[in-house]
């Protein structure tokens, strides 16, 4: 709609000329411009301006919907009112069915903690028909690291839905759902984002995975402001490409150190002498998401995995339905299961804090039916 | 304009001089049963009082030479008007009482945040509470959500909406000790259907929907309140030319205060976070920049204090700094569950 062009819309004609003449050829280079700017480059009077603009913004101006209507679609056309079950009966609970369509959920965690299980167990169920709780569609896979075992998806499917993939035909059929992509550098990520938007709807996909967005970043640019600026672009780009497909978004995303840049005040709490704000500094693990925070803002719901005492848990540290709830869950030879429906509430920012304690043992816990 | 040139009788008069209402324009935006409650009249009578002022008003703006400088407003005038300000309750009592009432109608409020401190679960609240009916304490408006993030969840809304029903007739029959169950005819599915949902997916397409909404506005006039979520999300990723996006968004700020005053609602703009490097150390601090941080009346900063959630006044010409702990919970927004609440001013 912004790159709607000024030709299409229907402005009288003595202005829409003076328009073409000054090279004002799309919505977007009029409505960048204030009222002022156009009426000198145009030499217009005001009223003419501001009715050509209003003109132009009725028609690049999106269509409204009542909350009521937009909820009757999603339960309408959507699998279950718009949400992904994970299978994880705790974690679809709180998050009100699953993993929301058409917004991007992030899984971010240290190495090793399951982030790639969980996209692997999620693959898996978005091959799956309806009635076995997928999506019954195609998955594209973006194997940043190349983590992705296919002999590990496979096991996973026999352990979990073993009546569909003992037979080799459906195994066949599940597993040639799952398009799994290698870009090597951020150009040919890039380059393999505009073809998918592109072929999305007529390939029947239904689910995105982007396991590790940080990794493609990691290799490019220094950290700080110029990483941020390299995926201002991606963000958007993925955003606006999981809303109008309206499918599940996965992103995978990793932990760094805290560093000297990482802010957690704002200028009126550093003047103010109140002790409450010391004590939070104290609980802070030294390891903070990869990224930066315009990705964080960026990101609908984000899912911390962590290890803690010797236990892993699945924290749901930022939902616009869910509670702050920890799950502790471990990884056998079907996936990632949860020890507990019941999420335990964590208060407070505690819920966005990734511990790494323990983790060499766990390393080796639980994996033993892997290879 | 003085009164006692009105065409009304001596009582009429009389009882609004001594009611306080001395000049024309403090007329202009009271409603005919308010004003009939004031001067203990009849409400037909108060109708004609304010159709005789509206009239000597249409003839004096005739004769421009009356007002010193046209389209200007007495201060003492705008007392009357800032007084009968309406406000959008947050559902937290804290929240409302820094807030002097609660978001203030005819002006922009800023409120920005971490992400996951709850600016989209307040947003949504606020669409929420604008309808809460006159009987209430509320607006009975409706409301306008511009979604340029996805983060608007339905569901969420019809929960809140749900919890909203579920307190009004809890007070209702705390408040009817007749104990009849006077059932609140609001349904969530009412309050869902009064948020008019907006989903912007460029800048150019939020640049032409402020601009629309004049237009929608004034064939909609109940709307109360105006909700962008966020309205720094397509400001951060496609400008190359910082000045440029500067002048776009003062532009829109503008445009939006004038909606706002014209129309006589709220406006309520969420706002990002990002790192300012300052004084050697890095902190946190509102996105889009300085020149942005002055466009608005109000700017209320959500932040996390030890456990709890608070809120900070930074900036308002009319309340003093402060913050306040607030929740969210199931229902909504709601106070913080601490029992020793303390609002702490500074």
């Amino acid at each position: 709609m912004a790159n709607k062009l000024i030709s299409e819309i229907p402005l009288p004609k003595s202005i829409a000329n003076v328009f073409s003449a000054r090279n004002i050829s799309t919505a977007k280079d009029a409505l960048t411009l204030t009222e002022f700017e156009l009426m000198e480059l145009l030499d217009v009077g005001l009223t003419e301006v501001r009715s050509a603009l209003s003109q132009i913004s009725e028609i690049v101006a999106p269509p409204y919907q009542t909350a009521l209507s937009l909820m009757e679609q999603r339960f309408q056309n959507e699998h279950l009112g718009g949400h992904f079950p994970t299978g994880l009966k705790g974690l679809d609970a709180a998050l009100c069915g699953g993993i929301p369509f058409g917004v991007l959920t992030e899984l971010v965690g240290p190495a090793g903690i399951g982030k790639t299980q969980f996209c692997l167990k999620l693959s898996l169920l978005a091959s799956l028909p309806t009635n076995y709780g997928g999506l019954d569609g195609r998955v594209i896979y973006i194997d940043v690291e190349s983590k992705f075992s296919s002999r590990r998806l496979l096991e996973i499917g026999l352990r979990s839905f073993p009546e569909i993939f003992q037979m080799k035909e459906m195994a066949q059929e599940m597993a040639g759902r799952i398009l799994v992509l290698r870009p090597t550098s951020l150009a040919e990520f890039t380059q393999s984002l505009e073809q998918i938007k592109v072929s999305l709807l007529q390939k029947q996909v239904k689910m995105l995975v982007i396991d590790s967005m940080a990794a493609l970043v990691s290799g490019e640019h220094e950290q700080g402001a110029r990483r941020q600026q390299t995926l201002s672009w991606h963000i958007s780009f993925i955003k606006s490409l999981a809303e109008f497909s309206r499918i599940p978004v996965v992103v995978t995303n990793q932990v760094r150190s805290r560093n000297h840049e990482d802010a957690s005040r704002y200028s009126f709490q550093v003047q103010s002498r109140d002790g409450a704000i010391g004590t939070t500094m104290q609980y802070d693990s030294h390891l903070v998401a990869a990224l930066g925070i315009q990705w964080a803002h960026a990101v609908t719901t984000r899912l911390v995995l962590e290890a803690k005492s010797g236990e892993r848990f699945i924290k749901v540290a930022k939902s616009p339905i869910s509670p702050p709830l920890a799950f502790p869950f471990h990884i056998t030879s079907s996936g990632i299961l949860l020890l507990s429906d019941d999420g335990k509430e964590v208060m407070g920012p505690e819920i966005n804090a990734i511990h790494c304690q323990g983790h060499n043992e766990i390393i080796n816990f639980g994996m033993e039916g892997l290879h | 304009m003085e009164i006692w040139r009105l065409p009304i009788s001596a009582s009429q008069r009389g009882k609004l001089i001594s009611a306080g209402y001395t000049s024309l324009s403090s007329l202009s935006s009271i409603s005919s049963s308010d004003l009939a409650r004031e001067l203990k009249v009849s409400e037909s009578e108060a109708m004609n009082i304010l159709k005789v002022a509206s009239h000597s008003r249409g003839s004096e703006t005739s004769n421009a030479s009356c007002s010193i400088v046209e389209g200007a407003q007495s201060a003492w005038d705008m007392l009357h008007d800032e007084e009968s300000l309406m406000h959008i309750t947050t559902s937290s009592a804290d929240l409302d009482n820094i807030l002097g009432g609660g978001i203030h109608c005819k002006e922009v409020t800023e409120i920005g945040g971490v992400p996951g401190i709850g600016k989209t679960q307040l947003g949504i609240q606020v669409a929420v509470n604008v309808q809460i009916p006159n009987d209430f304490g509320g607006l009975g408006g409706k409301a306008i959500y511009i979604d340029t993030e996805g983060s608007f969840m339905v569901e969420r809304a019809f929960q809140i909406a749900e919890a909203c029903i579920e307190d009004m007739s809890e007070y209702n029959r705390f408040l009817r000790k007749d104990f009849q169950e006077c059932k609140i005819k609001m349904l969530p599915q009412d309050i869902l259907e009064n948020i008019f949902y907006f989903r912007i997916c460029s800048y150019t397409e939020q640049i032409a929907l402020i601009n629309y909404l004049d237009k929608f506005l004034s064939e909609h006039k109940d709307v109360k309140v105006i909700v962008v979520d966020s309205v720094t999300f397509h400001f951060r990723q496609d400008f190359d030319d910082m000045a440029l996006r500067t002048r776009v968004l003062s532009g829109m700020a503008l445009k939006l205060m004038n909606l706002a005053k014209r129309f006589s609602l709220a406006v309520v703009l969420l706002n990002q976070v990002t790192t300012k490097h300052t004084e050697a150390s890095f902190q946190l601090a509102l996105a889009l920049g300085d020149s942005w941080s002055h466009t608005c009346t109000n700017r209320i900063v959500l932040y996390w204090n030890g456990n709890e959630r608070y809120a900070y006044i930074d900036k308002s010409p009319s309340l003093r700094s402060a913050s306040a702990a607030y929740s969210v919970t199931a229902r909504g927004i709601r106070n913080s569950s601490s029992s020793c609440k303390r609002i702490k001013m500074m």
